[in-house]
């Protein structure tokens, strides 16, 4: 068996209806077992950039860049894992509180740098940003309070310094330009 | 130039050079069909099933190497394409499916003969496209016809709600395609052809398996080039069949499940394989753990997906074929194998494979052999699936590549007869064999209506002998002789045929065969010949299920006459 290596892969793909619906098939299908899978706009109009997360031990990680390129909506894919890069998630986790308990929680939440956007009189909601290690880590101390609700982005990733994870090449900007413009 | 949404559609059929197109009306495409009448280019053919169309349309395809058309209704005449779309995905023909579907107003709401066709299609096309309206039609139709017929070919479905057919729009086709993510030419890297070429000058016992991406590719005589230079043994798929002359000196026949021994032994044998355009179906590998043990491998495809997917490539070269075999034939040099032939030429010695039994009834192997020798090897072979399909494959001659057609990669029963239809239309100067099974015949004969009224000159031959015979064969090796649901009446084929206005006969003397065969050749027309064949004939040579492709059940020697 591979060792377990967490495989993340930037994909851009062209902002259409259905384009998430391809890459999820694709996925399904094939067997291929995803961790997570977050999307958004990037900085080109008309490009939506994925961050897939791939466990090595169980899939072939070249196998679903290699399906993920022949999806004709898939412009670009880069397998990011060994550069040097800045991955990020975020979580929203809804704890209960009492009066007795906030100032703890509140402690926790100061070590780990997150924040309370919201407060109720039973609960508090935390917002974190970081790894998966430390928002692990703080699930862990929250646990005991009791965790009411909690949502997690799947990671996010951009490689450090000038040269860029997934940088698209000149002509195809040019193509995606001239296709929003149709 | 303001045209409507159809119209716009039948522009750019013309333009993008369809001449054909399969297919069968209905509520949502009532508006497309209506146009047709102002194209006289476009002939339309109207098939008895929509699945007849897909299979016609992909058909074509194969024996032209252009993209193949078909349409239908939205609903039950869009998932009728469905079996025909996929048997079209796994065997790379280009095509292009054109669907009706409910109108926009009503998409998503369940209306009369509304299915997600394009979610449906997904998994088995190249693309596909929801056109949602009319300004999108010119890009749309050069987007998939683009898609379909380069880089590596396949099926695209382009769906159209009814109101765009008739929406209006200004008409102006595209002269090129913005396609980011779609690269369709495909750059050669010098150096894995440099690669490629040193594996090739260091094996002591090469062999080639050439597939289906030769054919695609038109790469026969750099092939042939090639094999002949390094003097490497060639062998090829089911689908490679007519890649590669049949009477060459260094040709040893199909590989695979049902494959010549000789050729599997030697893929057994050889320290390196030089895999062109193929995807090491389990068809091919078997068991994979036991495949080729003592080979490296040198891959060859126009798609990176297919390398490193079931078999490890230790030399990854993705390119067109064409185009790296006339790189790769620069760097190669003379070479002599002349121990390692003598050594496949010693096993097909051993094992024969084409022996034929003596038997007092019809043998199919002799009908298929039959074919050859009045054709010439000059006919297109047209299979279904099953027993037949193999028997074809073994002892059909092939002159001349895409010339034999059969479903490989989805095995689809009842694709012959349709299939027919596409490869007669596409060659119509030539003459096209029919060579269908009882059981597979019955899944399509609905198509003979077709090809009376397209006044199609397509001969039939059934081999019929009662089963569903590879099933069969299968519960008498491995399932006891438990022949469960195997048994398979069928009407009167000649009478059915009769009905059609098709003309035919039973043949159930032995002697009578070529006769027969003959008399359906010079016939002026379509002629169905059904030939009552020895009913328990089972395929040798045969790879048992899990095991490695050197371990095989081959005919009883004590069986075997020469002939």
């Amino acid at each position: 068996m591979v060792a377990s290596i967490k495989h993340t892969l930037v994909a851009s793909v062209e902002d259409k209806p259905g384009v998430l619906n391809r890459v999820a098939s694709l996925f399904r299908r094939r067997g291929f077992n995803i961790e997570s899978i977050a999307v958004g706009h990037s900085e080109i109009a008309g490009l939506s950039r994925m961050t897939i997360v791939v466990d090595g031990a169980n899939t072939a990680v070249e196998q679903v860049e290699k399906q993920l390129y022949k999806l004709v909506d898939v412009v670009k894919v880069t397998d990011i894992t060994s550069d040097s890069m800045v991955a990020r998630e975020l979580a929203l986790v809804k704890i209960s509180s009492t009066t007795a308990t906030r100032s703890e929680i509140l402690q926790i939440v100061d070590i780990f740098r997150a924040n309370i956007v919201d407060v109720a009189p039973d609960s508090v909601m935390v917002e974190v940003t970081g790894d998966e290690n430390k928002i692990d880590s703080l699930l862990d101390l929250l646990k005991g309070f009791g965790i009411k609700e909690l949502v997690r982005t799947g990671r996010v990733a951009m490689v450090r310094g000038t040269d860029g994870g997934s940088p698209i090449d000149e002509e195809s900007v040019q193509k995606i330009t001239r296709r929003r413009k149709k | 130039m303001r045209l409507n949404g159809a119209q716009i559609l039948c522009e750019g059929l013309v333009k993008e050079g369809v001449d054909v197109i399969f297919g069968f009306p209905g509520g949502r495409v009532i508006q497309f069909f209506d146009t047709f009448a102002q194209y006289p280019q476009l002939h339309f053919v109207l098939v008895r099933h929509e699945q007849a169309a897909a299979h016609a349309a992909d058909a074509y395809a194969r024996v032209t190497g252009r993209v193949g058309c078909c349409v239908a209704t939205s609903g039950p005449g869009a998932t009728n394409l469905v079996t025909g779309i996929a048997t079209a995905h796994l065997d790379s023909a280009p095509m292009v499916a054109i669907t009706g579907q409910v109108d926009r107003p009503s998409l998503g709401r369940d209306a009369f003969q509304e299915i997600d066709i394009t979610g449906i299609t997904l998994p088995i096309t190249k693309h596909n496209y929801l056109v949602m309206n009319a300004d999108e039609m010119a890009e749309t139709v050069k987007e998939a016809f683009h898609i379909a017929g380069t880089g590596r070919p396949g099926p695209v479905l382009i769906d159209v709600p009814s109101d765009v057919w008739v929406e209006q729009s200004e008409f102006k086709y595209p002269e090129k395609v913005d396609l980011p993510g779609y690269k369709s030419v495909v750059k050669v890297y010098p150096e894995q052809v440099k690669k490629a070429a040193k594996a090739i000058s260091g094996a002591k016992c090469p062999i080639i398996i050439a597939g289906n991406g030769v054919i695609i590719s038109d790469a026969y005589a750099e092939l042939k080039e090639l094999a002949e230079k390094a003097q490497i043994p060639v062998i090829n798929t089911l689908l490679g069949i007519g890649c590669f002359p049949q009477k060459h000196v260094l040709y040893y026949g199909m590989t695979g499940m049902h494959g010549m021994a000789y050729a599997n032994y030697a893929l057994s044998e050889a320290d390196l394989i030089i895999a062109i355009g193929m995807r090491f179906d389990d068809r091919v590998t078997s068991k994979l753990s036991t495949f080729a043990p003592r080979a490296d491998v040198v891959h060859i495809d126009i798609d990176a997906a297919e390398i490193g997917k079931n078999v490890k490539a230790n030399v990854p070269v993705v390119g067109d074929i064409r185009e790296v075999l006339t790189e790769l034939n620069k760097d190669i040099e003379k070479q002599s194998h002349a121990d390692w032939l003598n050594q496949i030429d010693q096993y097909r010695a051993e094992h024969p494979s084409h022996e034929i039994r003596d038997c007092a009834n019809i043998l199919p192997q002799n009908v298929v052999r039959a074919i050859a020798e009045v054709s010439g090897g000059d006919a297109i072979i047209v299979t279904g699936v099953g027993q037949h399909q193999m028997w074809a494959a073994q002892h059909s001659i092939i002159n001349k590549p895409k010339s034999f057609v059969s479903s490989g990669g989805l095995g689809t029963m009842g694709y012959s007869l349709p299939a027919a239809i596409g490869a007669q239309m596409g060659r119509p100067g030539e003459t096209v064999w029919s060579i269908d099974g009882d059981g597979s015949f019955q899944m399509t004969l609905q198509e003979l209506a077709t090809i009376q009224q397209e006044r199609l000159p397509i001969k039939i031959a059934i081999l019929n002998n009662g089963y569903l015979g590879m099933v069969r064969q299968w519960q008498e090796f491995f399932w006891g002789k438990r022949y469960v649901a195997t048994p398979i009446t069928g009407p009167d084929f000649v009478k059915i045929a009769a009905a059609y206005g098709v003309p035919g006969e039973v043949v159930s003397d032995r002697n009578e065969v070529k006769a027969a065969i003959e008399k359906a050749t010079n016939y002026d027309g379509p002629y169905l010949l059904d030939f009552r064949i020895e009913p328990e004939e089972n395929v040798f040579p045969m790879v048992k299920l899990g095991s490695a492709i050197c371990e095989l059940l081959e005919q009883p020697k004590s069986e075997v006459k020469t002939w």
